[in-house]
């Protein structure tokens, strides 16, 4: 039987979806595909359903944060598996810090659920028409999104740290 | 004057006297059911020290008590993350009176590694420990010497030390009402 390759997949999927592919590279033997963000959920839908393809098996859903590109400060990266044609994929979407909402695909991929429920507790992105969108990893009080890189390394303001024992305040050994 | 282990007693013809609160306390201490509370490495450096070359059955802890309404002695060994905390203070606050504390391994002394938003940066900000193991993580002997230690805690202390002021004032500074161990 004929395996497509990646190039084959790239091909597809700007036959398929031209306008929306905005652009795609081939990192370490994979394709990325950045996608228009709206249109995220319904890549990863003719991907899953198109039979020649039949990318059935949702690897992983990452979020990345950053801060220096302005208007794209949030990217929504999906990894994706094609058992059949022994194909990874990559596809990536960018978001503007003022509006941080994503199609979720709960839908297509159940395990979707607890990914997305990641993603929005470490980055605070919003997948709209998740079932049950709510911290899953940190408690739920928190109320920051901590892999932002908002943050210094080391707060000297903290207050849960007990200092004595990290060498940073001699003075009360 | 005889003696049961270390403790004092006074022999006559036929009997052995000594008082009750201490023999109390030595069969407390030789008949401790731990709960042992392990989420990371120290926890696997405990299944040594229960295992059959270091034998923590010989101070009477055969039995791991995985309830804690049976359970004299919780063992926190590993990494309590910030989300856990409360499910450790229940599971603290559901044991029966007489209870101790045995925090094994840096992390459940003081965050160790973890200086991070997400790890309690040590188990006496929610529960009161009694003995402290260091270490990372600490070896079997160091955990066998932190258990050592609370027995010698159970010996000496008041058998009824849950009405002294003192054990009140110190549950009362983690929020935990003395008279039915929930929280305030």
């Amino acid at each position: 039987m004929d395996k497509k390759n990646n190039q084959d997949y790239l091909a597809a999927i700007q036959a398929a979806f031209s306008a929306d592919v905005l652009a795609h590279e081939e990192t370490f033997g994979i394709l990325n595909v950045e996608i228009s963000t709206a249109k995220i959920h319904d890549v990863i839908a003719w991907l899953q359903q198109e039979p020649s393809l039949s990318v059935n098996y949702l690897t992983n859903i990452a979020g990345i944060h950053y801060p220096e590109a302005a208007g794209r400060e949030f990217a929504v990266v999906y990894q994706l598996h094609s058992w059949k044609n022994n194909v990874r994929l990559r596809i990536k979407g960018y978001l503007p810090k003022e509006d941080l909402h994503i199609a979720t695909i709960t839908n297509l991929f159940a395990g979707a659920n607890w990914m997305e429920r990641e993603t929005y507790d470490f980055f605070g992105i919003i997948f709209d028409g998740h079932p049950d969108l709510r911290r899953i990893l940190n408690m739920d009080d928190m109320d920051y999104f901590p892999m932002r890189k908002e943050y210094v390394l080391e707060d000297a303001t903290r207050e849960d740290k007990d200092d004595r024992f990290f060498g940073r305040n001699n003075n009360e050994l | 004057m005889g003696k049961i282990e270390d403790l004092e007693t006074i022999n006559g013809e036929g009997y052995q006297l000594t008082t009750l609160d201490k023999a109390i306390a030595l069969a407390r201490a030789n008949s401790v059911w731990p709960l042992p509370f392990a989420t990371s490495c120290c926890g696997i450096e405990f299944m040594a020290t229960m295992g059959s070359a270091y034998d923590l059955s010989r101070f009477g802890m055969e039995r791991m008590s995985f309830t804690p309404r049976q359970a004299d002695l919780l063992i926190v060994a590993g990494t309590i993350s910030k989300k856990l905390g409360p499910v450790l203070k229940t599971v603290y606050e559901q044991m029966a009176e007489p209870k101790w504390v045995l925090s094994v391994g840096a992390c459940a002394c003081s965050g160790g590694i973890f200086d991070t938003y997400s790890v309690l940066q040590g188990i006496d900000r929610i529960i009161p420990v009694d003995v402290y193991v260091p270490g990372c993580p600490p070896r079997p002997e160091q955990i066998i010497e932190g258990v050592m230690n609370i027995h010698e805690l159970v010996k000496k202390e008041s058998n009824r030390r849950r009405y002294s002021d003192e054990y009140k004032h110190l549950l009362g500074s983690y929020q935990i009402d003395i008279d039915n161990g929930q929280e305030k």
